[in-house]
């Protein structure tokens, strides 16, 4: 294995601190959120200290430097995701970059593509995050479409024997994960998405899970709009992206009215700037979308190959070390095959907070709770799980520390 | 370990092993169903009052805080009216506010003062609060009856 993890965490000064005492931090909540690279602080930081102007206005240098800086950082992320520039969108996060879509078809008129009625329908997954559920959900209720799911079969896996009769000619919208932020599965996109667009639906995917961690190419994966968060690609926090293909990006309607968003504007009405200024109303979070664009290129100098391999070694190994205490119940498949580098679990009589707990006193940080997958986590009947989630500058002796101590707490819950 | 055991002293462990008043009563003047949405810890409370002196009973699942939090809580309140229930409460929310800086009043608190070290930790205070945040929402609602 090429990729150096120690090295690594060298880039990235949270490292240099510690925790609860002297404990080394060892950080397995990457699910949730990772850390940063000095290459994004400064990039960050630089942006503020010597180009900083609001960006698309103003005739002087500083707006400038601040627009080229700014759609720089969109070149770097079409390039990420196999895209072109003007097909990406910032956004503040995922969150918004689904909500955006969520309200941009509610206010699609009838006459257009993305219109939704009464006889239409979408459908979703029962391993959604609440970020690609809430929105689906209130858009079928602003607008009376049909809500259906693909059900979640107990190895973790998407159940698609009845793929036919849910995802049906009158779907408009097929909104799924591509990797579940609890079960680490890899959606099978192929068979889903091939079934969509027979029925003339389109296909979104949530890619938080997933383009920070593995090469990804929309046109391959032939899905029409994908959503992604900065702060989970080693980026700042305050930047999301929204990829679409060019066409449909051009019928989709609006959501966000303002300034930069319009061609022109009278006291009555306005009409739209092309995309992506059409979805980018307002003064953008310009310093965080530079910071995501040094992110992406310090992924891409260590290479997402590389770094998809290294997290898939990890999880064997903790996969197959948790299985060898007694009492852990994994959640999602235990083979390598179609996986991220996502591991929830259970220790039988030890809630997971107070694993969390415990873990934290020695230094490691996970992540606890339902993941904000609550109809998933019912589904196993639990109502929480611990949720150890990999990066690039996690390394085998992290593992070996988290194990022994999965150990330490069931000693310390169990035999006082 | 030491910081660990300032937050799972040994009380907490044994109220959370063998929990007190677990167990839903059969009837009750008011139930209450609360859940701590940031980690899905839920609990459920009954309370009836009989000739004005309170009778809980809980059930819920949920983490050792939590758990034996709601435990005490059934401990120190059962028996009492609601008005010598009132300073009590307030004295363990009062408690749990404090970051760390009180250690609480054994002669009010009696075993609960041993949840003065969750207060230092901000993550854990709302799991210790889950029973008491509901014994609060169901005192208001058993008066309005």
């Amino acid at each position: 294995m090429s990729l150096n993890a120690k090295l690594i965490r060298k880039d990235f000064p949270i490292f240099d601190r510690t925790i609860r005492g002297g404990n080394r931090l060892i950080y397995l909540d990457n699910g949730a959120t990772s850390q940063k690279p000095n290459a994004v602080i400064d990039a960050e930081a630089n942006f503020y200290r010597l180009h900083n102007a609001a960006v698309h206005r103003g005739a002087h240098q500083l707006a400038e430097e601040a627009t080229e800086a700014y759609e720089g950082a969109r070149t770097i992320v079409a390039n990420f995701l196999g895209a072109q520039d003007d097909e990406i969108i910032f956004t503040k996060s995922a969150t918004e970059s689904l909500n955006l879509l969520a309200y941009a078809i509610g206010n699609a008129p009838k006459s257009n593509r993305f219109h939704l009625g009464e006889a239409d329908r979408i459908v979703v997954t029962e391993m959604e995050h609440h970020a690609n559920l809430i929105p689906w959900q209130q858009l079928c209720n602003r607008t009376g479409a049909q809500l259906s799911w693909l059900k979640v079969a107990a190895d973790g896996r998407l159940d698609l024997s009845n793929i036919d009769s849910v995802i049906t000619s009158d779907t408009k919208i097929v909104a799924l994960t591509h990797q579940s932020n609890v079960l680490g599965t890899i959606n099978p996109l192929e068979a889903i998405v091939s079934r969509a667009h027979d029925v003339g639906a389109i296909v979104i995917l949530d890619a938080c899970q997933s383009v920070p961690h593995m090469r990804i190419d929309v046109k391959s994966l032939n899905i029409d709009f994908l959503a992604f968060s900065g702060h989970k690609a080693l980026g700042p926090t305050g930047v999301g992206v929204l990829w679409g293909r060019a066409h449909l990006l051009d019928e989709l309607p609006p959501f966000l009215f303002g300034g930069s968003m319009i061609a022109s504007a009278t006291m009555t009405e306005a009409t739209w700037a092309p995309v992506p200024q059409k979805f980018e109303a307002g003064v953008p979070n310009m310093a965080q979308a530079v910071g995501l664009g040094a992110a992406l290129q310090y992924l891409e100098n260590v290479g997402m190959d590389e770094i998809h391999a290294h997290e898939i070694a990890l999880t064997g190994r903790l996969i197959e070390d948790l299985g060898h205490i007694d009492g852990i119940r994994i959640f999602g498949p235990t083979d390598l095959e179609m996986r991220g580098g996502v591991v929830a679990f259970t220790v039988e009589g030890i809630h997971p907070h107070d694993v969390g707990q415990f873990l934290d006193s020695q230094g490691i940080a996970v992540r606890t709770g339902h993941h904000c997958a609550w109809p998933l986590n019912k589904k196993f009947g639990v109502n929480a799980t611990v949720r150890a989630s990999v990066y690039l500058y996690n390394d085998a002796g992290d593992i070996d520390a988290l194990i022994e101590s999965v150990r330490g707490a069931k000693k310390y819950f169990g035999d006082r | 370990m030491m910081q660990l055991d300032n937050l799972y002293q040994e009380v907490i462990l044994d109220h959370y092993k063998h929990p007190e008043h677990k167990g839903l009563s059969v009837l009750s003047d008011v139930q209450v169903h609360h859940i701590n949405p940031s980690c899905g810890d839920e609990l459920t409370l009954n309370l009836s009052l009989i000739d004005a002196v309170i009778l809980l009973t809980w059930d819920g699942v949920g983490c050792a805080i939590s758990m034996a939090s709601a435990s005490m809580m059934a401990g120190l309140l059962m028996g009492k009216t609601l008005e010598q229930a009132r300073p009590i409460v307030d004295s363990f929310v009062a408690l749990m506010q404090s970051k760390g800086t009180q250690s609480g009043d054994d002669s009010v608190l009696e075993d609960a003062v041993a949840f003065s070290g969750v207060s230092k930790y901000p993550a854990r205070i709302k799991c210790a609060l889950l029973a008491w945040m509901a014994f609060k929402d169901a005192a208001v609602q058993v008066q309005g009856k």
